[in-house]
């Protein structure tokens, strides 16, 4: 095994532990700022002592046992209550002399404890931009360095993000909280609307291309899936789980072989992801059962059901999409969810009642810059036999749209003929 | 990245109690952590059949077969980040073998899937 090799080694070994790592920690510390730290410096231990040593034979073992030793130096060190305190480190002493711990480890429920790492990490009190940052280290156990590629920012940025966030969580005294259970749900759409950013910057990839960012879809994913174990009862959670699943399974359809992006109604079926769409199906099944078919992410799962469901883009059930649209525009005021409506109803009912809901946005300040507006209405005024207007709206659009491919996908419509 | 992870146990015998529920505890480590998207019990190979094709010709290489119709093995398919980390999953799970079953023999293939 070369050096890289046995690097890589580590850090696989080290993402497998770090939730229980952290977890352990934080509950002995009660701090969970603090916790992450000490992870970090076992891991750094790992890297220092493993290539020498090898891979222990029960690494989990190893980096807990290094991670509580410091953790225990640290409670010295504080010299908190002295009495008190002692006994719990004697406590532990024992407990680590027992070791190797591999199946208490395996017994440890660790779910109250995790849910209070995803509830610390993103707080509200913290920007969406931290906390991703912080949920993305602390839950997922990126380093910093993987973190800031992942969101095209330079190291120090993402650095520095984090360490004012873990500073802010200590100095308010977060460090170690959890939500009472009526806080529990609104404090949960604080971490959803997390989990959501970070997949959607790695779904919609507006810009760059490297590896990570659908590394992003899948981190996003897996914290979906951990909230949904972790808190089983919230219907929104499922529902996001959901929304996100059933997105990710068109992820090896959406481009072809030269990475230009195909529509989703000119994607190969075939290709769409049947164990994906499945579990996400199931993830909305759960949401209906708590009654919250009409949560803003379920809502949204229910529409891309509609299109996962259909075996052709001629089954799609567009009266269908266009009512949960309908239902999630009275739940929600945006502007581009009336965009999205706009194209269900002209699929639902043709392009004139469409278009109607496409020009009353012409003038909304949050689509100004959005390409999409025009590309709807393109389309929408290509199928009306409007082409000169058509072509305009796609130039138009053209001009606004980011991404290059993106670009030249409105221009060749723009081109096209009248049918 | 997805993997299919297949474990065939080289002798066709039922696996202890012991191991049965360690085995389940990790799993159910792994779902909760959003790892493991399906898995399966499996019957022994010689329940099933072998189609091949060697040198042109088809084969099927099929019962009859006597031995016990106890579950052995499985098929599990994870999303993990990179081949390290499917690795030392399989290390892991392996391990837990070893600790629960002395005397288990048997391969846990790692197979990753095509595609994005």
């Amino acid at each position: 095994m070369t050096a890289a090799d046995i690097h890589r080694t580590i850090l696989a070994v080290w993402r497998i532990e770090q939730p229980r790592l952290i977890t352990s920690l934080s509950r002995m510390l009660r701090d969970v700022p603090l916790a992450e730290d000490l992870t970090q410096e076992a891991l750094l231990a790992a890297v220092e002592h493993w290539p020498v040593t090898g891979v222990p034979e029960k690494p989990g073992a190893w980096l807990m046992a290094t991670a509580k030793r410091r953790a225990l130096d640290q409670l010295r060190r504080r010299q908190m209550l002295a009495r008190k305190h002692e006994m719990i480190a004697r406590d532990m002493e024992q407990d680590q002399q027992a070791m190797p711990d591999w199946d208490a480890a395996l017994d440890d429920d660790i779910g109250d404890e995790l849910l209070r790492l995803i509830f610390t990490a993103c707080h509200p009190l913290l920007s969406r931009e931290a906390r991703a940052a912080l949920a993305l280290r602390m839950i997922c156990g990126l380093t910093t360095e993987e973190i800031a590629r992942a969101f095209l920012l330079p190291e120090a940025t993402i650095g520095q993000r984090i360490v004012r966030a873990k500073r802010t969580l200590s100095e308010s005294g977060l460090a170690y909280e959890t939500p009472r259970r009526g806080e529990l749900s609104e404090r949960l759409s604080s971490v959803l609307e997390v989990v959501y950013l970070i997949f959607n910057e790695g779904y919609t990839a507006a810009r760059g291309e490297h590896w990570l960012r659908p590394q992003l879809c899948h981190e996003a994913l897996r914290i979906g899936r951990v909230l949904t174990s972790i808190a089983p009862h919230e219907p929104e959670a499922h529902g996001l789980l959901a929304l996100m699943e059933l997105n990710a399974s068109r992820t090896a359809a959406r481009t072809d072989a030269s990475g230009e992006p195909i529509l989703m109604l000119e994607q190969d079926r075939a290709l769409w992801d049947q164990l994906q769409i499945r579990r996400g199906m199931q993830a909305l099944g759960r949401a209906r059962e708590l009654e919250g078919a009409g949560g803003f992410y379920a809502l949204q799962a229910a529409i891309i059901a509609c299109h996962a469901q259909a075996s052709t883009a001629d089954e799609t059930d567009w009266p269908r999409i266009s009512g949960l649209y309908s239902e999630l525009a009275a739940l929600v005021r945006s502007p581009i969810i009336e965009l999205n409506r706009a194209v269900a109803v002209g699929m639902a009912e043709g392009p004139e009642a469409a278009l109607v809901i496409a020009d009353s946005l012409a003038h909304e300040p949050a689509l100004k810059t959005y390409h999409l507006l025009g590309s709807v209405r393109g389309d929408l005024l290509h199928k009306l036999g409007r082409h000169a207007e058509a072509r305009a709206a796609f130039e138009a659009a053209a001009a606004l749209a980011g991404n290059k491919r993106e670009q030249d996908l409105l221009r060749r419509r723009a081109a096209e003929p009248p049918t | 990245m997805r993997f299919m992870y297949i474990v065939t146990p080289a002798h066709p015998m039922p696996a202890t109690t012991e191991l049965i529920e360690a085995v389940h505890k990790l799993a159910e480590r792994e779902i909760k952590a959003g790892h493991m998207l399906d898995s399966g019990a499996l019957m022994p190979r010689t329940l099933g059949a072998q189609v091949r094709i060697t040198d042109g010709r088809l084969s099927v290489i099929d019962g009859p077969f006597v031995e016990a119709k106890e579950v052995i093995g499985g098929y599990a398919i994870f999303e993990l980040r990179d081949k390290e980390e499917a690795v030392a999953k399989a290390v892991e799970f392996m391990q837990v073998h070893r600790d629960h079953m002395p005397g288990w023999e048997g391969t846990c293939e790692v197979r990753a899937f095509a595609g994005p």
